[in-house]
């Protein structure tokens, strides 16, 4: 790769605050939502999947005020598709006071990988929280996928925090997914 | 392993574990980030047409039955990106406190009266060059609790897309000589002076409309270079 200089600075990050809602996640302000946690709707093909989890702070205790966003491939793992009415692969969400969670999409297909690998599915993921300066990049795999065991990216993942990239599927079909940000189990988090 | 956005800028931003912004302390991650290569799944991202901006949307001063008030501020600028470059028709939400450094959020338990002509939330798209124009009234700075004597510089929140999940960030604007820059650990958890300095506004008097409103220039400049969301990854 080539390196050369970059002409301008980059704009630094700083965090979201407390106090997004009534601009991003509106909805209980009455405003006009631009996306929510609904990513898919119901004529769209895929498999549908609903994931739920809790976001959790250094002390385990629920982040109340964290704003997630996902971004995934369709059902044939292509991004920004054409023709796809009613998906457009990206979703929103804020945290309950409980620090709960979810998202209803489509189970996304495979993505090319670096050097010609293939990608489990997985959705990129993004968190913004009142005390995180820069967001958080994370993924979420799905347990029930036996293409997890030759992702490059999972692979590139020290084996014993792997299962926190790892949404588990439970006995009614939802797939959990817990954010840890700090201490025991911590979610592993990318540098992108 | 293909990085194909350069890392360089990345250091323009702040670090996660900056403990003088105390909200941090039980929130950033104690282990170490893990590089990511980049894939289609980060070259890519969400394309907002103009079905996502509705007409006065980015005039924040009427929304409501009456005009808000406060000082009637108008913000304007550019969306580059790291080669200075425009990036066209991308999607800029912001918000803020009113003229009196109150939120109309639920949680903000800030003693300054609400204005029933001021929500304070407002979106716009950005031009074939980039441009982009916010019509509204000067925030408030606000005390909160992160220490003793602690106040917000007077801020309006950023938040954008560009071309892909790489360039995808939410930031902060300042207006320029504010005195509470130096006591702000948010706008300070910003390691390089430069690079702090790219948060405030530039009050610009072309921009200024006479008898109506003080101008602001803030431009902003996102992650890529050359890069575009249809771009294959290659190695190289």
């Amino acid at each position: 790769m080539t390196e050369r200089r970059a002409a301008l600075g980059l704009t630094p990050s700083q965090t979201v605050g407390p106090f997004y809602a009534y601009a991003l996640t509106p909805r209980a302000y009455g405003g006009s939502e631009l996306v929510n946690e609904r990513v898919a709707t119901d004529g769209v093909p895929g498999e549908r999947i609903t994931i739920r989890g809790h976001v959790l702070d250094g002390d385990g205790e629920p982040v109340p005020d964290a704003m997630i966003e996902i971004w995934q491939a369709d059902a044939d793992g292509r991004h920004n598709a054409g023709g796809n009415a009613g998906f457009t692969g990206f979703g929103r969400a804020e945290t309950s006071p409980e620090g709960f969670f979810h998202f209803e999409t489509v189970r996304p297909g495979s993505v090319q990988g670096p050097d010609g690998t293939k990608q489990a599915p997985h959705l990129a993921v993004s968190v913004f929280a009142r005390g995180l300066l820069l967001r958080l990049v994370t993924r979420i795999y799905f347990s029930d996928d036996s293409a997890n065991a030759a992702d490059p990216v999972l692979a590139l993942v020290p084996h014993e925090r792997r299962e926190t990239l790892i949404a588990q599927r439970g006995p009614d079909g939802v797939f959990h997914f817990d954010i840890r940000l700090q201490g025991e189990g911590e979610t592993v988090f990318f540098d992108v | 392993m293909s990085l194909i956005y350069p890392r360089d800028g990345l250091k323009a931003h702040p670090l996660n574990a900056s403990p003088a912004y105390a909200s941090t302390l039980k929130r950033a991650p104690s282990q170490p980030l893990i590089l990511l290569p980049h894939t289609l799944s980060e070259i890519s991202g969400p394309a907002f047409g103009h079905s996502a901006v509705q007409a006065g949307d980015s005039d924040l001063t009427l929304r409501h039955e009456g005009e808000p008030l406060g000082e009637r501020i108008i913000v304007t600028g550019r969306v580059l990106d790291e080669d200075g470059r425009p990036v066209p028709h991308t999607l800029i939400e912001i918000w803020q406190a009113n003229a009196a450094g109150r939120y109309v959020h639920l949680r903000d338990q800030h003693p300054a009266p609400l204005d029933p002509n001021f929500t304070g939330a407002g979106r716009a798209l950005t031009d074939a060059e980039g441009r982009y124009r916010f019509v509204t009234i000067k925030p408030g700075a606000y005390p909160w609790r992160n220490h003793h004597n602690a106040w917000r510089p007077a801020h309006i929140h950023f938040s954008l897309f560009g071309p892909s999940f790489l360039s995808r960030v939410i930031t902060q604007m300042y207006f320029p000589g504010d005195p509470l820059f130096a006591y702000d650990p948010i706008f300070q958890s910003i390691p390089d002076a430069k690079a702090r300095e790219r948060l405030i506004s530039r009050f610009d008097i072309d921009t200024t409309e006479p008898e109506w409103a003080l101008g602001y220039q803030f431009d902003i400049v996102l992650r890529g270079r050359n890069a575009t969301p249809l771009e294959e990854p290659h190695d190289d």
